[in-house]
C-alpha cells in the first residue's frame, strides 16, 4: 500500500467523521419521527381513550384505504397538483424568458416577480379569501356578483389553484431561469443559421438543454404542491370536498386526536411523495441531477 | 501587542459568558422555577379578564397569585394548545378555560380533576342547571361554569312588526318582505364548522329530537333529526339566505347584517354591542326574540355555549387552583365580566343586578332560553362528532333529509367508536 493511498484513506475517514454529526442529527430529527409514525399507524391509539391502546396490525390502513373521504381528498390533491403544475410551467417559462431577455431593469423585474413568493402563505390566503367573499371582496363583486365562488366546489378549487399559482410561479420561473442560463447563444445562433424557426429553436434546442433544470423545477413543485395545506384551510377549511390529504391528516391527527388513523395517513402521504420522486427520476432518468447523459449509469 | 492580546482575551471571555448565559437560560426555560402560590390560568382572550384576575389576587391576600396566559383566539387553536400540553403531562398549567363541549373529553382522558366536597358545593350553588350539566361527565363534576351563552333571533323592527315564533313563520315573513322590496335576508352561520352544528342542534332539540343516546355511546338519529334536516334544507332552498351562507361563521354573519340587506340574524349576543359601535343607524332598530322553534306547539330549546373552569390533572397546586377558579367565577366576577365583556353569567341571581339592565337589555330573553336549554351531546368524542356533522350538513342545499340522516347515523357511530375517518 502506497503512502498516497494511505493519505487518501485518512482523508476519507476525516470526511466521514466531519459529516457524521450532521448525519446523526438528520437521522434523529427526520428518521425517528417517520419510524415513530409507522409504529403508531399499527395501533389503535386515540388520545381521548388512553387506556384503549392496542396493536391492530394493518387495520388502520384498511380503514383509511377503504374510506371515501380519503379517496376524495386524494383525487382533489392530484387535481390541484396537476392543474397547478401545467399553469405554473407555462407561466413560469414565459416569466423566465422575459427575465432572461430583459435588457433594462432586469434586477427590478426579478425582485418584483419574487414578491408573491415572499409573502407568508396564510396572509396571502386571507387576502384571497376576503377578495372572493361577496360584499367585502372586489374580485367576487367583479366576477360573481350573484354567487359566492368559495361555496361551490368547482370555483373554490379554481381559486385554491389560482392562489397557489400566484404564489409559487416566481419560484418556478427562478429555477427555469437557471436552466436558460445553460443555453449558449452559439447554439441558438447556429440553429438560426440552419433555418430553425423561433418555435423550433425553443423546442429543439432550448428545452433539451434545459432538461435538468426543468426536472428539478417540476419535481420540487410537485412534491411541494402535493402537501398543499394553508391555502385550503384558510379559503374553505376543506368544505365542499376541497380537502387535500394533508388537511385530512391534520383533521384526524390534531383535531380528532386519533394518533392511529392520523399516523396512517401521514405514512401514506410519505409513501406517495416518495413514489412521485421515484417516478420522476425514473421517467426523466437521463436528466436526473448528478446523472450522466447515457441513461443515468456511471 | 500586549493590549491586543488582552483585547482578544476579553472578546473570548465575553463570548464564553454569552454562551453560558444562553445555555443557562435555555436550561431554566426547561425547568422554570415554580412558586407554590402561582396559579397559571390558561383562558381564551377576554378583554377585561385581567381586571378580574387582579381583583382575585387582591382578595387572595397572598394565598395564591393568578397569572393569566391568553390562549389563541379561535376555539380549535385553544383546544390544540391545551390538548398538546396536557397529553405531554405539562405541569405548567393549573386552571384551564374549557369550552363546554370539551369538558367530557378532558375528563375521559384524565386531564382534569374532579370537583369534590366544599368546592363542588360552592361551584354548584345558584348555578343554572343547563350550564352545570355541561360541566358534568359520568355523574361527576369536572368544571365550574364561568359563563354561558345562547343565541337569539335578532331582527329589524323597522321591517318586522311581530317577531316570528317558528322557523317556518320566519321564512314566510322574509318572503313577504322580499316581495315588498324590503330587507329580507335571513342570516345564519352555515360554514362547515362547529357554529353550524350549534344551529342544527338547536333545531334538533326544538323538534324534540335526539342524536346520541344519553350515555353517549350510541348514535340514535330519530324523527326529530330528520325534521331538523328538513328545516335547514327548506331555508337553504328558499333563496332568502345570503349567497355566502355556506362559508359564513358568526362574525361574517354579524358583518353582513350590518350591511343592511338582512331582516333576520341568528347569532350570539356579542352581535348586539358590535352593531351599536359599527352600524348605529341599523342598531337603533334592532330587536331580539327567542330563537324560532321548529314545533309551533312548544318554544325553542336553544343550544348552550360558554366556558367551564377546570383544574389540570398535572397541576402541582390543586388546592390554590380550585380556590382561584372559584374566585374567577364568583357572582361578583361574573357580573363584572357580563357588563364589561358581554358574556352571560351562569349564576342566576347575577341577572337581577341593577347594572345589568343597561348593558344587557336582552337579559330576560336570554334567561328564559337558559332555563330550558339544549345541551350538545355529552361525549368525549364530541369534537369528532361535530366534524362529521358539519361535513354532512354542509352545504345545507345538498341535504337530502332521510339519506343524510342515515349517513349521520353510521358516521357518528364510527366517530363515537374512534374508528372511522374524519372528513
Amino acid at each position: 500500500m502506497s503512502a498516497v493511498d494511505e493519505a487518501k484513506r485518512a482523508e476519507r475517514r476525516l470526511g466521514w467523521a466531519l459529516c457524521a454529526p450532521a448525519a446523526l442529527v438528520m437521522l434523529a430529527v427526520t428518521g425517528w419521527p417517520i419510524l415513530h409514525a409507522v409504529w403508531l399507524s399499527f395501533q389503535r391509539y386515540d388520545l381521548k381513550y388512553p387506556d384503549q391502546r392496542e396493536f391492530v396490525g394493518l387495520e388502520n390502513y384498511l380503514t383509511v384505504l377503504s374510506n371515501q373521504y380519503w379517496w376524495t381528498a386524494f383525487g382533489t390533491t392530484l387535481l390541484i397538483v396537476a392543474t397547478q403544475l401545467v399553469i405554473e410551467f407555462v407561466l413560469g417559462m414565459a416569466l423566465a424568458l422575459i427575465m432572461h431577455r430583459a435588457v433594462i431593469g432586469r434586477g427590478l423585474v426579478r425582485t418584483a416577480s419574487l414578491i408573491p413568493y415572499g409573502i407568508v402563505t396564510v396572509v396571502a390566503a386571507f387576502s384571497w379569501r376576503y377578495a372572493w367573499t361577496p360584499d367585502t371582496g372586489y374580485l367576487a363583486n367583479l366576477f360573481a356578483a350573484d354567487g359566492a365562488p368559495l361555496t361551490e366546489r368547482g370555483s373554490a378549487l379554481a381559486i385554491i389553484v389560482l392562489a397557489e399559482v400566484w404564489k409559487t410561479t416566481p419560484f418556478m420561473a427562478l429555477l427555469l431561469m437557471t436552466g436558460l442560463a445553460l443555453v449558449s447563444e452559439d447554439l441558438l445562433e447556429a440553429a438560426q443559421i440552419d433555418g430553425a424557426s423561433r418555435w423550433q429553436r425553443f423546442t429543439k434546442v432550448m428545452l433539451p438543454v434545459m432538461k435538468p433544470a426543468i426536472l428539478v423545477a417540476v419535481l420540487f413543485r410537485t412534491l411541494d404542491a402535493f402537501r398543499v395545506f394553508d391555502n385550503i384551510v384558510v379559503l374553505t377549511d376543506g368544505a365542499q370536498d376541497t380537502s387535500s390529504v394533508s388537511v385530512l391528516a391534520y383533521n384526524n391527527l390534531i383535531k380528532g386526536l386519533n394518533l392511529g388513523i392520523g399516523s396512517t395517513m401521514s405514512v401514506l402521504i410519505f409513501l406517495a411523495v416518495a413514489l412521485i420522486a421515484f417516478l420522476f427520476v425514473k421517467l426523466f432518468g437521463a436528466a436526473a441531477p448528478g446523472a450522466d447523459e447515457d441513461g443515468g449509469r456511471r | 501587542m500586549r493590549v491586543r492580546r488582552r483585547g482578544g482575551g476579553a472578546v473570548r471571555s465575553i463570548a464564553a459568558w454569552g454562551a453560558a448565559v444562553v445555555a443557562a437560560s435555555a436550561l431554566s426555560a426547561c425547568a422554570a422555577p415554580r412558586h407554590d402560590d402561582v396559579v397559571n390560568l390558561y383562558y381564551a382572550p377576554e378583554e377585561h379578564l385581567q381586571t378580574v384576575v387582579d381583583r382575585c389576587n387582591d382578595q387572595a391576600d397572598g394565598r395564591y397569585r393568578i397569572v393569566y396566559h391568553k390562549l389563541p383566539r379561535d376555539a380549535d387553536g385553544q383546544r390544540e394548545q391545551l390538548v398538546r400540553r396536557l397529553a405531554a403531562q405539562d405541569d405548567g398549567m393549573d386552571v384551564l378555560g374549557l369550552d363546554t363541549t370539551w369538558t367530557a373529553e378532558f375528563a375521559r382522558a384524565g386531564w382534569v380533576r374532579e370537583w369534590t366536597g366544599a368546592e363542588r358545593r360552592q361551584a354548584e350553588a345558584g348555578t343554572l342547571a343547563g350550564p352545570l350539566a355541561s360541566a358534568r361527565y359520568g355523574g361527576k363534576l369536572f368544571g365550574a361554569p364561568k359563563n354561558t351563552n345562547v343565541q337569539l333571533l335578532w331582527y329589524r323592527s323597522d321591517v318586522v312588526d311581530r317577531p316570528p315564533r317558528t322557523w317556518d313563520e320566519m321564512i314566510e315573513q322574509a318572503r313577504r318582505f322580499e316581495a315588498a322590496g324590503e330587507p329580507s335576508t335571513i342570516l345564519i352561520p352555515g360554514a362547515q364548522f362547529e357554529g353550524y352544528v350549534v344551529q342544527f342542534n338547536t333545531l334538533l332539540a326544538s323538534a324534540g329530537g335526539k342524536l346520541i343516546s344519553d350515555d353517549g355511546t350510541r348514535a340514535v338519529v330519530d324523527e326529530g333529526a330528520v325534521r331538523a334536516l328538513e328545516q335547514l334544507k327548506a331555508l337553504a332552498d328558499s333563496g332568502l339566505t345570503s349567497p355566502s351562507m355556506s362559508n359564513s361563521q358568526e362574525d361574517d354573519v354579524r358583518l353582513e347584517f350590518q350591511q343592511g340587506d338582512a331582516a333576520f340574524q341568528l347569532n350570539w349576543p356579542f352581535a348586539y354591542p358590535s352593531m351599536q359601535e359599527d352600524a348605529p343607524d341599523i342598531a337603533r332598530n334592532v330587536r331580539w326574540a327567542r330563537y324560532p322553534s321548529s314545533d309551533p306547539a312548544r318554544p325553542s330549546k336553544v343550544t348552550l355555549g360558554g366556558f367551564n373552569l377546570a383544574v389540570s390533572a398535572h397541576s402541582p397546586n390543586p388546592q390554590a387552583s380550585f380556590a382561584a377558579a372559584l374566585c374567577l367565577r364568583s357572582p361578583d366576577s361574573q357580573r363584572f365580566s357580563a357588563i364589561h365583556d358581554g358574556v352571560p353569567p351562569t349564576i342566576e341571581s347575577v341577572y337581577a343586578a341593577p347594572e345589568m339592565a343597561a348593558e344587557y337589555p336582552m337579559r330576560d330573553t336570554i334567561l328564559e332560553e337558559l332555563r330550558d336549554p339544549a345541551i350538545r351531546p355529552i361525549t368525549p368524542a364530541y369534537q369528532n362528532v361535530s366534524t362529521v356533522l358539519s361535513k354532512l350538513l354542509s352545504p345545507a342545499s345538498r341535504i337530502d333529509p332521510p339519506r343524510t340522516a342515515e349517513r349521520i347515523r353510521t358516521e357518528v357511530q364510527d366517530a363515537l367508536d374512534s374508528r372511522g375517518v374524519l372528513p
